[in-house]
């Protein structure tokens, strides 16, 4: 009487790179091609000049490529850093209130110490502020995991409502004027605490968050810590079979996420938007486990991941504005993408036969 | 295999003909219009949310009203939804600049730091920011606030309010003395205090043994939570409700207990059909007029600029005559007369104390700055003159007759 499922799952055979590429490049022509008949089809739109918008809407100015490279920055930034948790199988999804609390700290240095250090020493505070803030984060959640095994995802979440809350609170703290839920531009007339601008107000995050993807790479692919993460990741008993001291290796690499959160944190709010709201992470926290995942932790496919979320969402805007068509249409093509995309690496991995005896066994 | 890949590529290869099938129409050269037709002005608009927002769709609905009055083309104005109150509305202002917009709106408050970092690096391009507070501190000659003197709207309502209590109270379902009115307001921030304060009065001046409890939701769009808060006051025993948030949450639990209720924002009595009164709107469709005409006219736009009754700001919608209380219209004009001609002053100190006295002197936060220090003289001739000194609301005190259940700063 067992029944049999009609398809056989199993896992492929790594295929040779070129073939892999070939597959996933067809898919995307697929994905977007798909995307232009249903753009067709739902609002009677040319789909060559929507996707004509997205791009100019993402790189049309010099202005518009600096901003596009900017947000990809930041949103890659909090990709590289949630990466070694979940490279270790840690399920962080705390990244959202890891990079507020740094944005928080940051303010709070700022708006408490303007006029009480020099502007250097300032930075240097808030940024120090910032990674303690965000290493605390991250280490709560990996502390009582490797102590008393409780569930990580469930803790990091509810740290992100922590620092939700917080962040309200003191928001309404240094409101201006009374009441009106908004704390403004920080420091605006004297800019104390603001990063300094290299060429333009776009580089200084690019190049942090460019260090940052080398040293990422090289910290997961060469280094000791990289290899007891991986090894962690595989099968906590063997790494401690192996002599890896499992807690410790999760608690270091909570803590190096979460202050790597916060640094992100630190430059929106030093560097970027020079104050707090609670939406100032814009979920970005979210969208970077998606973006790790789907680069399959590989730091520099996470660029590519990026630019592409990124584009399309700076896209989606300009979709809006340009062509009158809801913001949403625009995040509703990047669901297909995504879809497309992700169905292609379940493809690539596995492969799918049928049962052929499963009609005679029924 | 070789089959499956041959058939995908016959079905990309179908569908890019179709893809590619309109390509023949030119879509993407905007650029080349605006060439062509050398416009005198290129607005530019920059909005919170979409119109699914009942706040923004006011603004963008007036933004429309002004383009087709001024004889506008589409391409003479851009639309800029979802703008959020960070580095990205100084980026969507200085976009609009780079594609050559001469005058930029944006109607949330927390727009406004970044308007004014944009205006300070185009000093030819008019920066115009809704419900702002500091246009006239900044000294910008190109940076302006708008607002409108709502206060006298929601006294106009309150008058409608107090009339169906009245109503009421002659029908014998209450005593006047039980005459209470519940309000649900977002923060306690001058602009909804001024609101619910002006209310009251609109309402005891017609029904003078009203009192109010209001309480404050500290979100200004939470459809649970608006509800939540009108169910507690009509649960404590109030008899007609009124909101300043910009959810249905609290027209609906209004319609759910069978509770009338004065809206805000726009009519809603397609939500609430049975207990609708009337409603109070500002309709920015005037300034946006104004100030792009003055663009269009080369002339200097007003620091600080109110819109009245008279400018057709502030406006009332529809009354429901079902459930308003016979006379309610009547009673509005002739308090809209006086409101027009200065004989009524919606904040006239003989109207209300605080702490049992009558307010001689009041020394408002005018000029915004992160200690909240009273700096201006407010009362004089005889009543509180609110909207004078500057363009949004400073009224934050709290007078006798209302009390606040909570507090959300």
């Amino acid at each position: 009487m067992r029944k049999q499922s009609l398809f056989h799952i199993s896992k492929r055979d790594t295929l040779p790179l070129g073939k892999a590429l070939l597959i996933r490049g067809g898919i995307l022509l697929l994905a977007l091609v798909f995307c232009g008949l249903v753009t067709t089809l739902l609002t009677g739109q040319n789909p060559i000049s929507v996707y004509g918008t997205i791009l100019s809407g993402a790189f049309g100015t010099s202005r518009r490529i600096g901003v596009t490279a900017r947000s990809v920055a930041i949103l890659l930034g909090i990709s590289l850093a949630v990466t070694p948790a979940f490279k270790m199988r840690f399920w962080n999804i705390g990244a959202e209130g890891q990079t507020l609390i740094g944005c928080l700290a940051t303010t709070a240095c700022m708006i408490t110490l303007e006029d009480k250090l020099p502007n250097a020493a300032l930075i240097i505070v808030s940024l120090i502020a910032a990674l303690l803030a965000g290493a605390l984060w991250g280490f709560l959640p990996a502390f009582f995991k490797a102590k008393w095994n409780t569930n990580e995802t469930l803790f990091t979440l509810m740290m992100n409502y922590i620092a939700m809350q917080l962040a309200s609170f003191f928001i309404i703290v240094w409101e201006v004027p009374k009441g009106a839920g908004k704390i403004g531009i920080i420091n605006q007339s004297t800019r104390a605490g603001w990063l300094p601008e290299i060429g333009n107000a776009y580089m200084l995050p690019i190049l942090i968050v460019a260090i940052m993807t080398g040293f990422m790479y090289i910290y997961l692919t060469y280094s000791k810590h990289g290899y007891e993460i991986a090894v962690v990741g595989e099968s906590q008993r063997t790494a401690s079979y192996a002599g890896i001291k499992v807690d410790r290796v999760i608690i270091r690499t909570m803590v190096l996420s979460g202050a790597l959160c916060a640094l992100m944190g630190f430059l929106l709010t030093s560097g970027v938007d020079h104050t707090l709201t609670t939406t100032i992470v814009d979920s970005r926290g979210f969208t970077a486990v998606m973006v790790s995942w789907m680069s399959k932790f590989n730091p520099f496919i996470m660029i590519a991941s990026s630019l592409l979320l990124v584009t399309m969402d700076r896209g989606a805007s300009e979709v809006a504005s340009a062509l009158s068509l809801n913001h949403s249409f625009a995040d509703i093509l990047t669901g297909i993408i995504l879809f497309f995309i992700i169905a292609t690496e379940f493809f690539i991995t596995y492969k799918v036969t049928l049962r052929k005896n499963s009609k005679k066994e029924a | 295999m070789k089959k499956f890949l041959a058939l995908i590529l016959a079905l990309v290869m179908a569908l890019s003909l179709v893809a590619c099938g309109g390509n023949n129409t030119p879509a993407d050269d905007q650029q080349g219009d605006d060439a062509n037709t050398p416009a005198a002005v290129k607005v530019g608009f920059i909005t919170l949310h979409d119109e699914n927002s009942t706040y923004d769709l006011n603004f963008i609905n007036g933004a429309k009203e002004a383009i087709a009055a001024l004889g506008l083309t589409e391409d003479d104005y851009i639309l800029k939804t979802n703008v959020p109150e960070g580095q990205e509305c100084y980026e969507t202002a200085m976009d609009m600049v780079d594609n050559g917009c001469n005058i930029i709106f944006a109607d949330s408050f927390g727009h406004e730091p970044y308007m004014i970092d944009a205006a300070k690096e185009n000093p030819d391009v008019q920066f115009c920011h809704s419900t702002g507070t500091r246009a006239h501190t900044e000294g910008l000659a190109n940076y302006h606030n708008a607002f409108a003197s709502i206060y006298e709207g929601r006294y106009l309502a309150g008058i409608a309010a107090g009339m169906k209590l009245n109503e009421m109270i002659e029908a014998g379902e209450f005593t006047a003395e039980e005459a209470k009115i519940g309000y649900v307001g977002a923060f306690t921030y001058a602009e909804v205090v001024s609101g619910y304060t002006s209310f009251f009065l609109g309402a005891r001046s017609v029904c003078p043994t009203a009192t109010m409890e209001v309480t404050f939701t500290g979100s200004w769009y939470d459809e649970a939570l608006e509800k939540e808060g009108a169910q507690k006051l009509i649960d404590r025993g109030c008899k007609l409700i009124s909101q300043h948030a910009d959810s249905l949450g609290a027209p609906t639990a209004c319609e759910n207990a069978g509770v009338p209720n004065v809206s805000y924002n726009g009519s809603t009595k397609e939500a609430a059909p049975n207990t609708y009164i009337i409603s109070s709107r500002i309709d920015w469709a005037p300034y946006y007029e104004y100030a792009i005409k003055a663009v269009m006219d080369g002339t200097a736009i007003d620091t600080d600029w109110t819109g009245t009754l008279a400018t057709g700001s502030v406006v009332l919608t529809e009354l429901n005559t079902d459930v308003a209380a016979e006379g309610t219209q009547e009673a509005i004009d002739a308090a809209m007369a006086k409101l027009e001609n200065g004989e009524l002053h919606v904040f006239d100190t003989n109207a209300f104390t605080v702490n049992g006295e009558a307010l001689s002197s009041y020394m408002a936060d005018v000029d915004t700055d992160a200690d909240y220090t009273p700096d201006t003289e407010v009362v004089h001739d005889g009543y509180f003159s609110e909207s004078e000194f500057r363009s949004a609301p400073y009224f934050d005190l709290e007078i006798d007759g209302i009390t606040r259940l909570d507090t959300a700063f």
